[in-house]
């Protein structure tokens, strides 16, 4: 009994982590109807300004302050993911305002290979690590109610508040502030929301920001879990089935699917793993987001698709 | 001027049933072919066969499966890679399980195969459309990546996990030297090529074109949105299986799953998109394009740097590669989003009134 809860809450944190990368591709797709591919890239190329940010200012200042270096990488990583929006929005979605859905999700391909290639330019290909002074100690609990306790990675359970915290924040930025309901509008129409006054180009770029700085904290906690390097871009298609799942338009729908994805991945790992030959990780997620889709074409929490003719 | 239409009438129904109506086009074609099958093989060395004319006609023929899906029946995959992985397999199977199995016939077998898989596949098409079909699509290609590395049976429970194929034959004709390889996947593009011309002339293309279109009014209009996406679906991956099981046998010889990886699909989509949606023309123009990029800018980029005195590293260059790679690719979807194929009209269009333009 305690290793199927051991399991199911590492399953939880690490659906958590996942719905992190998953939102990144709802803020996206529900601002400006665009399916970013680059998602994946992005949270490489924070991860790796972060890195070596906090690195560069270490040696500069010849100071060993943690905090410091933490707060200058964030920072330029920030910076860094400004000029990414700024720059996609002005030289790549600009000039493709009306185009079909298909290629624009081509366009952000190209803009993943760009950004893969000039990250690991500026900021190198090796495998840098992030400290930022997550504890790594595991903790046991519940040894009150379950025999032996409930083993639970600290830092899992952080990022996993953490993540919490960032889709709570920004459920209530899209709901109930103007910008969010602007940016709404935008992802319906690209021109009606341009003809009642909303400015597309601005709105775009915000979403964009705000896509690169959930990049930015998905980066932080993956590459402070598994270092910085250039397979981080694959946590893209780990979190792909997650947005299926949960609805390509919802932002509760990104964590519910996470968690839900998390736990399947891990649960079917161990119970069913061993029968197939394991490494079913993968697939597994993709088939059950599938068999919710053939029930659910929209998702479990999508807007429903109506077709008008 | 050159190329006009008005001035040839048919005068029998055989005439108006050509695949190429149009005498320009015929012999352009035919032109063309007999150029790929006899003149190539004077001009190109082993090089150029090997590392870049037979890969590109394998891919096109791919390329070509994959528009027939998106460009002309409207249904995004990212599963390209893994129907290929399926004919190769498939095909590879039916070889060492069956004895005295005819080559052609086995691919021709893979690809039924992967067809087979394609209509499995192609059931969520029914109920969801665009991204979350892409999405639906990764699906295979994550299963297949999975089983073709973990199930022995596939890969006849080799060590390595890697399959490799002895000898080439195929009705007595040994297939050995770079340009016979070269000859033998020209005959199965052309083929293929001039089929699928056909077919999305016919009824069925027809149908694909219409669902493409609207779905809603096709039906309407007594199109079977079930049978037609099914149908374009298999026929789709038919092609697909058979170009994976050339990709296999003839390009690579020996391989094991990752030649066939989420990355091949990605590929072969840019290659759709990149080409033109929606056209035959367009499937080879992208695989041209995709193909020869990487090998050019893999040759250029380190001569450039000697140009102006820089030594490039081999990361810098793969780096560059990266970068140059996505920002053609962006650029030409930002200049022409109908892809290389739309040029190819608009200079048949100029061709029309040539040199009288007004």
């Amino acid at each position: 009994m305690g290793f199927f809860i051991e399991t199911m809450l590492g399953g939880l944190m690490t659906g958590m982590l996942y719905s992190l990368v998953a939102l990144g591709f709802v803020l996206i797709f529900k601002a400006s109807g665009v399916f970013n591919f680059a998602q994946g890239a992005m949270v490489l190329v924070a991860a790796l300004a972060m890195a070596r940010f906090s690195e560069w200012s270490n040696a500069a200042l010849g100071g060993d302050s943690l905090f410091l270096a933490n707060v200058i990488g964030i920072i330029g990583a920030g910076i860094v993911m400004f000029a990414v929006a700024w720059t996609v929005e002005r030289f790549v979605l600009r000039k493709l305002v009306n185009q079909e859905g298909a290629t624009l999700l081509m366009v952000t391909l190209g803009i993943a290979y760009v950004l893969e290639g000039l990250g690991q330019t500026f900021f190198g290909s090796e495998i840098y690590s992030i400290n930022v002074g997550m504890p790594k100690d595991p903790v046991i609990m519940f040894e009150g109610l379950i025999e032996g306790g409930v083993m639970i990675n600290k830092e899992d359970f952080i990022a996993a508040l953490l993540a919490a915290v960032l889709v709570g924040g920004l459920t209530v930025f899209f709901q109930k502030t103007s910008v969010g309901r602007a940016l709404r509008a935008v992802a319906d129409d690209h021109q009606a929301a341009q003809s009642v006054g909303i400015p597309l180009n601005k709105t775009w770029v915000i979403v964009w920001c705000v896509a690169g700085l959930v990049a930015l904290v998905a980066g932080i906690i993956w590459g402070s879990k598994m270092g910085v390097q250039f397979s981080l871009v694959t946590v893209a298609l780990r979190a792909l089935p997650v947005v299926i799942l949960g609805g390509l338009t919802s932002v509760p729908g990104a964590i519910v699917g996470g968690l839900i994805i998390g736990v399947g991945e891990k649960l079917s790992e161990v119970y069913l793993g061993p029968y197939v030959g394991g490494g079913i990780e993968i697939w597994f997620a993709y088939v059950m987001a599938l068999i919710v889709l053939l029930f659910r074409p929209q998702g479990l929490f999508g807007e429903k698709i109506i077709n008008r003719v | 001027m050159i190329y006009r239409e008005n001035g040839q009438f048919k005068t029998s129904y055989l005439a108006d049933q050509q695949i190429f109506t149009i005498a320009q086009d015929k012999w352009f074609v035919l032109g063309l072919i007999a150029f790929a099958a006899i003149g190539v093989p004077f001009l190109a060395d082993e090089y150029l066969f090997r590392a870049v004319l037979i890969p590109f006609l394998v891919l096109a023929l791919a390329a070509l499966g994959v528009n027939l899906l998106v460009g002309y029946c409207g249904q995004i995959t990212l599963g390209a890679g893994a129907f290929m992985a399926i004919g190769a397999y498939a095909a590879y199977n039916f070889m060492v399980r069956v004895d005295g199995m005819p080559l052609v016939l086995a691919m021709l077998l893979g690809g039924v195969a992967a067809a087979g898989f394609g209509i499995l596949f192609g059931i969520p098409s029914l109920r969801v459309r665009g991204l979350y079909l892409a999405v639906a699509t990764l699906a295979a290609q994550f299963l297949c990546d999975w089983a073709f590395l973990r199930i022995g049976w596939f890969t006849n429970n080799s060590a390595s996990g890697s399959v490799s194929v002895a000898k080439l034959e195929a009705f007595g004709w040994v297939i050995n030297t770079p340009v016979e390889k070269y000859l033998f996947c020209l005959i199965f593009v052309v083929v293929f090529a001039l089929l699928a011309k056909n077919m999305t002339r016919a009824s069925i293309g027809r149908q694909w074109m219409a669902i493409r279109d609207m779905d809603v009014a096709a039906e309407v209009i007594g199109i079977r949105p079930m049978y037609a996406k099914l149908s374009a679906f298999a026929v789709s991956s038919f092609f697909i299986g058979v170009a994976g099981a050339l990709w296999g046998f003839v390009h690579l010889g020996s391989w094991e799953p990752a030649a066939f990886s989420v990355d091949r699909s990605f590929q072969l989509l840019f290659m759709v998109i990149i080409g033109g949606m929606g056209s035959i023309m367009g499937s080879f123009f992208g695989a041209a394009f995709i193909v020869i990029l990487p090998i050019f800018l893999n040759q250029f980029l380190p001569f450039l740097g000697g140009l102006v005195g820089v030594t490039v590293s081999t990361a810098g260059i793969s780096h560059a590669e990266f970068i140059i790679f996505g920002s053609l690719i962006i650029f030409f979807l930002i200049v022409e989003p109908h892809g290389l194929a739309r040029l190819w009209s608009i200079a048949k269009q100029k061709l029309r009134l040539w040199p009288f333009p007004h």
